[in-house]
Formats: C-alpha cells, structure tokens, sequence
C-alpha cells in the first residue's frame, strides 16, 4: 500500500471482491493445451544442462525414428525393386515362332568379374519397332552397348574385364534400369544373335516382343515368411524397447520439478498432462532429428554397398501410410509411456512417493507375458510345405515372448540384487546403488536384453532352417576350380574349345568333353513318344577319369555307365547299355522321331564302371566313350564341357578363362565351382539380419551411454563428496561398471534362456530338432557384455570430470 | 536471582535446617560460590518476618541454631508467583532461570510452562527491537542486533533446556 | 480472547495428527491464523512444525482432526481442490528447492499465474513487477541456478505472493541464508505480505527470525502451544 512498487492494487480489488476462487481456469482442450505447451517450455527450457537432456532424448528418439523410417521404406523399395525387375525382364512370355517388326532376339551374357556379378544381355532388334529396355533410349547398335555407371567404372579401371566386354560404349543405363547405383548391367547389340528353334535348339538366342512381360517373383515359402517375421520383430522391439527409454530420460529430475509445480498449485492431472508435454517436445524434436538423419542417411546410400546390393536414395522413399504411423505413433508412444512411468508414482508437493515402494514386485504377471507367447507358438501351428503363415499370430507370440523377457527382467534384478551385499567399497556402492533403485537398471538393459535374446532365437532358428535354403553340391574344388560349357556344332569345334580354354593363362588342366544324348536303337518306329535318354560323353581317358573309375582306359575304349541311385534312368541303362546292344545316335526326340535313324553298335569289349562325382558335384552316368572309338560328328546337339583346373597362385586365372570363353562365342557359360550355393533371397535375408543386429547394438550402445551420462549427472554431488572423503577414482570407476555389469550379467543370461525359448518355439514350428547354437549364443552374449563395457569405459572420461571438487557446489 | 525466593522454594519439599538449606543450595545452585552461613540465616529472618516461614521446632543439643525452618501457606504462594513470572529479559539470566526450573521441578510444578512463558517473554522483547531496528538508523539497528543476538542465545538456551527437562528432573529429584 | 470474537479465523486447526508410517509427526495439534497476521511456528527439529504446515497448507492430508480454511475443511477436500487453493489462495516460500531449474527466475514468478490460466504477457509483466518489489528485478532473466541464496529466495517470495494469497506458508525461509541475507528476506516478505494483507505461517527454530511474527506458537512432540491462548 505504501509501497511504491505495489504490483497489483487493482488485482486485490478484484479477487477479493468476491470473485471466485479455486476454480479451474481454462477446462477441457484448452487446459489440455496450455499444460502440453507448458510441458513444452519446461523441455525446452532449463539452460545447458535441460536442453543437453532433452537433446539427448531427442537423438535417442531421432535414432529410433530413422531406423522405423528405414524399415518403412523398404516395402516401397521392394516394390520398385520389383517393378523394375519385371520392367527389364526378358524372358520370353513364351515361344514367338516368328519375327516381326518389334520383336528382338536377346541373349544373357552375363559374367563374373574378381567374385562381381555383372548381368549383360546382347540383343539384336528384328524390326524398326522393337522396344529399347527400361533406362536404354535407343537399343545399342551391333558391337556398341549401354553400361550402368558402376559397370562404365569398373571397365574403365579393369582392362582385363574391358577385354572381355570390348564393345563400344554408347551411353549409360538410366535409373529406370537399375536397381541401385552398384548394379553392374549392360546391354550389347549383336548381329551374330540367331533365334532358336521350338525345340529350343539350332540357335543362340530367345525372340521376345518386349520387356516387363513377365514377372516370376521367388515365392520362397512359409518358412521364408516366419524367418522374415521374426526378423522384423527382433529387430525393431530393441528400437521400441530404446525409444521408450530415450523418452524416460532425465526421470528423477523431471519428479523434482513437477513437485515443484505441484506445490504452487498444479494438481495431479495438470502434472501429468505437464509431463506429457515434455515427452511430446522431445520426442517431437526427435521425429525431427529421426527425418533428418534418416534423409541424410539416405544420400549416403548412393556411396554403400551392402554385398552387392545398392539402392537409389529416391527409391528409398517411406510408405507414406508407415511414415505417417511411425510420426503419430512415436509421439503417443512417447506420452504413453510417461503416463505408464508415472503411474506407480505420486508426484506430490514435497516430492515423489514411490506407491511401490514397501510391496515386493508381484512376479505373476511378468510370467505370464511370456507364457503366452511361448503357448502362441504350438498355436503357430507347423510351418512345412506351402501352408499359408499366420504372420499376425507369429508376430505376437514373438513380441509376447521378447516383451516378456523385459517384464520379468526388474523383477530377477530385484530379486537378485535384493541378496548382494559385502566385497569392496566399489562393490557396495554399486550394489547398493542398484537395491535403491533396481528399476532404472533394470530399463537400463532391457534393450541389450530384447536384442540379445531375439538374435539368439533367430540365429538357432537360421541354423535349424539352413538346409532348406543351402545346398550342398558336392563338388570338388580341388579338381577344377571351373566348368565351362558351351553349345557346340561338332566334335571339332569342342575339341579347339578345349585346346583354347588349355592354352589360357592360369589354367594347370583342362578336361574337355562332348555331351550329348542318344536313345534306343527302335525310336524311329516307336509310336507313343516315350523315347529313351542315354547320356554319352566322349573325352580322352583323363576326363572320363574325372566322371568314372576307369580301369584300362585307353584310346578306343568304351564304358558303359549305370546310373547311381535315383540320378538317371535306370530301366533304360540296363535295357539298352550293354556291349554289342545298339543305340540310335540321332538323340531323344523332343515330340516326335525326325530324321533318319544312325544306329551304332556299343562294343563288345564295352566295361562296365562305376561314376564318381565330377569336379562340379555332378554324378553322370551313360555312355563314356573315348572320341577313337565314337565319331562326335555324327552325334545330335552337341555340348562342349570343359573342367578347369587353374592355378591356385593366379588370383585372376577365372577371369583369364572367362576372358577366353567370351571370344569361344554367344552362350558360353562359365561355372564357378564352390563347395555349396544359397538361394539368394535367404543370403539377402541373412545379410539383413547382421546388418540390422549391428544397428540395433550401436543404438543400444548408444543409449546405454546416455543413460548413463544422465545418471552420472545426476549424482554429481554424491561424486564430489565421495572424492572430497578421499575415495579413489578407481574404486568409483568400479562402482560405475559393476554397476552395469550385474544388471548386464542378469539380463543376457535372460536373454539367453529367453531367446533359448523362443528359438525352440520358432524350431519347433518348422519341424526342427531343438539344437541350441552355444557359439551363436556365446557371440551373441560376448557382443553385449562387450557394448557394455564400452560404455563404461566411454563413461569414464565425464566421470573424472565430474569428480573434479566443483561438483560440490550447489545449484 | 533471588535467593530468598530460592530458599523458599528449597523449604517447599519438607521443613529443613539453615544447615541443610545452605547444604542444598550450594548443592544445586552454589558452583563456585557457595553461599555464607551469615547470608542463610539473614535471608531467613526476613522471610519469618514476612510470615512466608515458620520456625518448626528447635533441637535440642549443643549447636550455635538448630532451628527448623518450614513454610507457610504464603511462602508457597509466593513461590508460585515468582516461578510463574517472566523474568525481565536481559543478558546473563541463566542462574536465575536455572534456580527457577530446579526449583519447579523440585516442587513438582510444570517447568516447561516456566520456559515457554519466558521464552514468550524474549520474544516479546526480540519483535520490539526488530520494530525498532526497522524503523531507525544503522546505529539503532547495530545496537539492536547486539541485543536481539544476546536474547537469541537466552532463547537457545531455553530451548535446550527445554529438550533436557527429563533428563534434569531425573537428575534433581535423584 | 476479545480479538477472536472481532475476526473470524481465516485458517484454524484443531486436534490435528498425523502419522508417517509409526512414527507420529503430530499428536493432537492445534492453530489459528488470522487474516493478515504472521504466526511463527516455533520448535526443536523433528517437533512436527513442517509437518503442521503441510497440513495447514492442504500438502499433507491429516490423519484426523480439522483444517478449516474459511469453513471449508481442508481435509475432506479433493486433491484438485486443494491444488486449486494452491494455486489461487496459498503462496509457499521453502528453504529450498522450491524453484524450478528449468525456467527463469521471471518464468518462475509467473508460474502460479499461468497455471490459473492468466496469459503468459499478462504474467510475466506481474511478476516482472514482483521481482521489483522484491529488489531483485535485475536477475528476471536468469535462471535460479545462476543467482545467490539471497536472491533465489527472495525470487521465491515474489512467486509467493504474486497470485495475491491470502495466506503465504514459509518454511525456514532463511535456513540457508546468512544473517544479513536472512534478514533482508524477511523483512521483505513480512512488508510485502503485510502490504497485500496476507497473513504468514512461518516456520523456523531462529529466534531472530520468529521476532518477525505478531506472535508465535511452539510445537513440542506433536503437540502446539498456543501463546495467544497462555496470555
């Protein structure tokens, strides 16, 4: 009153003039809005120290909604990944018998350069009107091509390969065409391209009338579908699991200061609504943050190749309906979970109450979580054949079963940590420590848990299903290292094949036969084109060697094959391969006998012999005949097959044979020989998995290290008084790893039992024994005992800092 | 502090020798200074004077005076009275004060409401100053504080012995 | 015993209890405040005097017995009631910790007015006000991190009394101050309160503090003396 600086005369007035009081101000969506943006202003306010945590939860959060953004883009890039697959596609929708202006002739004249698939196709237009491939704007004239820009570099870096491809470049494939930056892909012209017949013989080249005809997508089955599934789960529940506790950081700070609120007047539902706001804005700033890094990211795609496979960043593009979830979704996640976290607390004016405190954690209805999801899995059902999957089904059981793990985690550390006591001061601090709040260890880990875990069920359920997908070919590499074959006119032109392939630099040996078939001696007359097929190979007694034991193989020799079991037509071989029996040479007709009959009479010193797997894994059986004793000209659709030994100290013999092939003609085909061969959408499924487990574990690493930044800023204080007592800095270094390590400990030996469980589920359902993969698990184990401690020792630097004397000095 | 008055109060538990009540004063009260048998026996006079003793009974036997001192209906009431009065706050209070709650509770009378009175009384005088102090120059206020930090020591004192107030009534009634 | 009859009480208590788990924190406590007067509460440590005015102040629901702020008892009220008297009739000034790191010591002033729905410009030109009054005008902007004990408090009156209270709850206002600061600072709030006509339940053990009060009251093992009543 007589103060000079009395603010509020007028206000006085009127609250006391019998306005009411205690009344809320503002109901419904404008308190609602007015407490979120308060919340907002709180998240944003708060000097260095708030706005390093609320960029912290924003970072975190950003990391999660840049991985859910990538996982959102790739049914998009799988879409258009598809559709420019079927959009180039070349096979022919079926046999065209004649050309007309826009139909063209193609060949595949892919190769392989140093382990590099390079996928080519000569083409020769047949009229003015054939279609240029998708990316080609004009088809390339003969002994010109079109290269992707990937190919265009190797070439221009690799004389060895532009010896093999020595057309002249025209121009360059555009995005239409490719898949990603990486593909290697040309199109030739050629005029040497001749169409085959409808027996699919007598030439060198399919006719189609266009591309994109034809779509042959790999349907790789049920199994392929859970593997898949469980993958997406696995990898995306850790970013889920980190998300939310990105979103918690800074907790007990944040109690403090709603406390603080709570006591000049905000009520409960105001604090919470508060609190909410504060989520929302970091984890609005996170969605931010996520975008960026994730269209950031994205640009980076151009420079990464993982295995082979590249994407264009503009094919990378999230679903718009996913991106749109994962923008709504993050932020509701966000506020949800600080209402779940805030749930056992009442935030009161003087403080936080712990409602739990004082009742032991009730453990029935963590296991129960679990349970379900492991009684979910005999509900899966068995996945064997064609069965249609029930991914829904699946998907839930797995995150019931991951998600279970979580929930029964705080209550194992608790119970766990509730009986350790005693050893060494760093010990007891640690120990200590976590008795006084076992939940936040708890949630600490939770995300290297579910990861763990998943990647164990995982990997067990990939070794269970291996067979599946890899094949054993039973080949020999250390016979010949390469096969070539190639179609060839007469015993002659196979037998300069051979010397060319021998004469090439880096090849020790090359074992060239002629493949081809003949059939029973009466074809001609037999009527219901039920022909015999008899294999015969004609090679010297080296290379019939490398298909049979031979015993006295000489020039002029003849031996007399069986089949092995199952691999041929037994009924045939023993009607027909016997010494002085008589076989037509003029092949197994298609449909029906064309031709005149050239009957040949198998010697009567014919042998018989065993077959022996080939250097390619293959087992042949039939006539092996040595070129002395059978004339090739007079055989019907001759192949050239050539086994190549090559010189093991060479790195670039295959490329030297493969160069070489290329000049032998159009269709000439050049084998690697290797011990197994993957179907290739389980090796991309495979290399998907350990590139998002890498991810995962960085961005759990990550925020593990936050996290415990954050905690270590919160016992500043403690810090200094324990330094001012005299504390070594070891024995807090200690304090801090125990503290992470047991919680770690306890929940990868979780993680273990649970991903142990989840894999027999998952086992179980493909029909597979129960086969734990220990040194899977070990690794598994090792690699997040192995984030941990970097994080500690990453955590160790700001923790000297913090132990500087100054952290006594009050806020 | 008023020694009559202590006297007085030492007689309320029973009818007592001049030799015992010096015996009891330098007891409780007398420290470093114990009390002169000369002072005892003129302080008793006057107070017989005043009807607020009686003499009991003489002893018989040799002995300068061996008379028995009890107390009257108006001694006690004048003990009471004196208890139940706030002594003026001022420095160097504590014999009297400490006289006055051993003898409460040596006459069974609620010494805490002896404290708590006096410490009103204190803070009575504290809000005086610091109205003064607020109102008047730096000297005022220097002076003022002197006082109001003496008057806080008092107070503290007080309040300590208010919290021991068992343990000295153990102590005393021992 | 004549000034009850002339002002009916603005905030009485009467045989309040309240217990932390076995431990009793106050047996049968009692107290009347009224309008614009400044009670101190009186006590040893752990005597119950905190806990008298969590009580006083709806904070702290009691165990038993009444609080009635203006015929309205206090316990029997809802959390939201007693956070809205919080908000509009209540101001607190705590040792400390009552301010919130995140905002400015302007923003913090403003708290109580925002919160009962008043705009943000509105608000903080109040407070801006306020922060004057209470001589600490030049740290508006800083934030309760970066100002001195005195200061902090003295923001902390300012957001006591900026919603214009009718009453202000002061725990140990000056508990961590020194003796100058402490006095500055009550001074300040017991001007400031008597100006707007809010009456003060101050908390503390110091004597030099208390000597602000019209009169006090002790609190002795849960239980209060009334000295209105003794005299």
């Amino acid at each position: 009153m007589s103060a000079p600086h009395e603010p509020f005369a007028g206000f006085d007035e009127v609250a006391r003039g019998g306005a009411p009081r205690g009344v809320e101000p503002a109901g419904g969506a404008a308190a609602w809005a007015r407490d979120l943006a308060f919340g907002a202003r709180l998240a944003a306010g708060g000097g260095r120290e708030g706005w390093i945590r609320t960029l912290l939860t924003a970072v975190g959060v950003g990391l999660g909604v840049a991985l859910l953004l990538l996982a959102a883009a790739v049914p998009p890039m799988m879409t258009v990944r598809d559709h420019k697959r079927v959009a180039r596609d070349s096979m022919s929708a079926g046999y065209l018998a004649k050309p007309t202006d826009s139909t063209l002739l193609v060949a595949d004249a892919g190769t392989t350069f140093r382990g590099a698939d390079i996928t080519g196709e000569l083409l020769r237009p047949e009229g003015a009107k054939a279609a240029a491939p998708p990316g080609v704007a004009h088809l390339p004239a003969p002994g010109h091509m079109v290269v992707s820009p990937a190919l265009r570099r190797l070439l221009a870096a690799q004389p060895l390969l532009r010896e093999r491809l020595p057309y002249t470049i025209d121009g360059p494939i555009g995005h239409a065409g490719l898949m990603g930056p990486a593909e290697l892909y040309y199109y030739a012209g050629s005029d040497r391209l001749t169409a085959r017949d409808a027996n699919y013989e007598h030439g060198n080249a399919d006719r189609i009338a266009g591309f994109g005809h034809h779509s042959n997508s790999a349907v790789m089955g049920p199994t392929f579908d859970l593997l898949l599934v469980v993958m997406l789960v696995v990898l995306l529940l850790p970013v889920a699991v980190f998300v939310a506790t990105a979103v918690r950081l800074g907790g007990e700070r944040r109690d403090r200061r709603l406390a603080a609120l709570r006591l000049v007047g905000a009520d409960n539902r105001m604090t919470r609504r508060i609190a909410a706001g504060e989520a929302l804005f970091g984890s609005l700033l996170g969605l931010l943050v996520g975008g960026g890094l994730f269209f950031a990211g994205r640009q980076l795609a151009t420079h990464v190749t993982i295995r082979g496979i590249s994407a264009y960043p503009a094919d990378m593009t999230p679903d718009a309906a996913l991106a749109v979830i994962v923008a709504v979704a993050v932020p509701l996640a966000a506020v949800g979970v600080t209402m779940l976290s805030l749930r056992g607390t009442a935030i009161e004016p003087l403080g936080v109450v712990r409602q739990s405190v004082g009742r032991g954690r009730r453990v029935w209805w963590r296991l129960v979580i679990p349970a379900v999801g492991l009684l979910l899995a005999p509900l899966f059902g068995k996945v064997q054949g064609d069965g249609k999957l029930n991914m829904y089904q699946v998907a839930t059981g797995a995150v019931l079963m991951l998600v279970g793990v979580t929930a029964v985690l705080p209550w194992v550390v608790e119970q766990v940590v509730r009986r350790l006591g005693g050893g060494p001061v760093a010990w007891q601090l640690a120990t200590r420590r976590l008795q006084l709040n076992s939940n936040a260890a708890a949630r600490l880990v939770s995300g290297v848990t579910v990861a763990v875990a998943g990647a164990i069920a995982l990997q067990m359920l990939f070794a269970g299903v291996d067979d599946e997908f890899v094949f054993s070919t039973g080949a020999d590499p250390a016979r010949a290292q390469a096969v070539v074959s190639a179609e060839v006119d007469s015993g002659a032109q196979a037998r300069d094949f051979t010397h060319r392939i021998a004469a090439t630099k880096g090849v020790q040996h090359a074992y060239g036969y002629v493949d081809s078939a003949v059939t029973q001696p009466d074809a001609a007359s037999v009527r219901d084109g039920d022909f015999a097929y008899l294999p015969v190979a004609v090679g010297d007694c080296a290379t019939l060697g490398q298909m049979a034991s031979l015993h006295g193989c000489a020039p002029g020799s003849v031996f007399l094959v069986p089949p092995a079991d199952g691999a041929g037509d037994t009924q045939a071989a023993r009607t027909y391969l016997r010494p002085g029996g008589r076989l037509d040479l003029n092949g197994p007709p298609r449909e029906a006998y064309t031709g005149t009959p050239r009957l040949w009479t198998i010697p009567r010193d014919a042998r018989t012999a065993q077959s022996r797997p080939d250097p390619s894994g293959s087992l042949g059986w039939g006539l092996f005949a040595t070129p002395e004793a059978l004339d090739t000209s007079r055989l019907t659709s001759e192949t050239a097959t050539v086994m190549v030994a090559l010189d093991p100290h060479d790195p670039d013999a295959a490329e030297y044979v493969r160069n070489t092939a290329a000049k032998l003609g159009i269709g000439v085909d050049v084998l690697h020989v290797g011990t197994t061969t993957t179907k290739s959408g389980y090796a991309q499924l495979r290399r998907g998995l350990f590139a998002g487990a890498a991810l995962t574990m960085a961005l759990i690493g990550a925020s593990l290290l936050v996290m415990m930044l954050e905690q270590l800023r919160d016992r500043k204080k403690l810090l200094a008084v324990l330094v001012a007592f005299g504390t070594r800095r070891g024995a807090l270094a200690w304090s801090v790893l125990w503290q992470t390590a047991i919680p770690v400990v306890l929940g990868l030996v979780l993680a273990c039992a649970g991903g142990l469980a989840l894999g027999a589920a998952l086992l179980g359902m493909v029909g597979r024994p129960f086969h734990p993969d220990w040194g899977a698990m070990a690794g598994m184990a090792a690699i997040g005992a192995g984030v941990v401690f970097a994080v500690t020792l990453l955590s160790l630097p700001p923790l000297w800092r913090l132990m500087r004397a100054d952290g006594l000095r009050t806020e | 502090m008023s020694i009559g008055h202590t006297l007085l109060g030492l007689l309320e538990s029973g009818p007592r020798h001049g030799y015992d009540l010096k015996r009891a004063f330098d007891e409780r009260f007398g420290h470093d200074r114990p009390l002169a048998y000369g002072q005892v026996y003129s302080t008793m006079a006057r107070l017989l004077k005043n009807g607020l003793v009686e003499v009991e009974g003489i002893e018989p036997g040799g002995g300068p005076e061996r008379k028995r001192y009890a107390i009257t209906d108006a001694g006690v009431t004048d003990v009471e009275t004196w208890l139940a009065r706030p002594e003026k706050p001022e420095p160097y209070l504590q014999t009297t004060l400490y006289a006055k709650v051993v003898l409460a509770l040596l006459t069974g009378r609620p010494a805490a409401d002896l404290l708590d009175s006096q410490r009103a009384e204190h803070l009575r005088l504290m809000r005086e100053l610091t109205r003064r102090k607020s109102s008047g120059d730096l000297a005022d206020q220097l002076i003022c504080d002197h006082a109001l930090f003496h008057l806080e020591a008092d107070l503290r004192w007080l309040e300590l012995t208010a919290a021991r107030l068992d343990q000295l009534a153990a102590e005393v009634t021992r | 015993m004549s000034a009850e009859t002339l002002t009916e009480p603005l905030l009485q208590a009467t045989d309040v209890h309240k217990s932390y788990g076995r431990t009793a924190a106050l047996d049968g406590a009692a107290l009347t405040v009224r309008a614009g007067e400044v009670v101190a509460v009186m006590g040893p440590s752990g005597s119950g005097k905190s806990t008298l005015l969590h009580c006083l102040a709806g904070i702290v629901r009691a165990d038993s017995g009444q609080v009635r702020y203006r015929g309205r008892d206090l316990t029997t009220m809802s959390d939201r009631e007693r956070s809205a008297l919080r908000r509009t009739d209540f101001g607190f000034v705590f040792q400390f910790g009552q301010l919130v790191p995140e905002l400015t010591c302007l923003e913090n002033v403003a708290i109580p007015l925002r919160l009962a729905g008043t705009r943000r410009r509105d608000a903080e030109a109040r407070a801006g006000a306020w922060l004057e009054r209470l001589e600490v005008g030049d740290v508006a902007g800083q934030r309760p991190g970066e100002v001195s004990g005195g200061q902090g408090q003295r923001v902390a009156v300012a957001r006591a009394l900026v919603a214009g209270p009718r009453v202000v709850f002061a725990d140990e206002p000056t508990g961590a101050l020194d003796s100058l600061n402490g006095e500055r600072v009550m001074r300040l709030l017991t001007e400031a309160a008597h100006d707007t006509g809010a009456a003060v339940v101050l908390v503390t053990h110091e004597a030099r503090v208390a000597a602000y009060s019209d009169r006090e009251i002790v609190v002795r093992d849960g239980k209060s003396r009334d000295t209105e009543r003794v005299s």
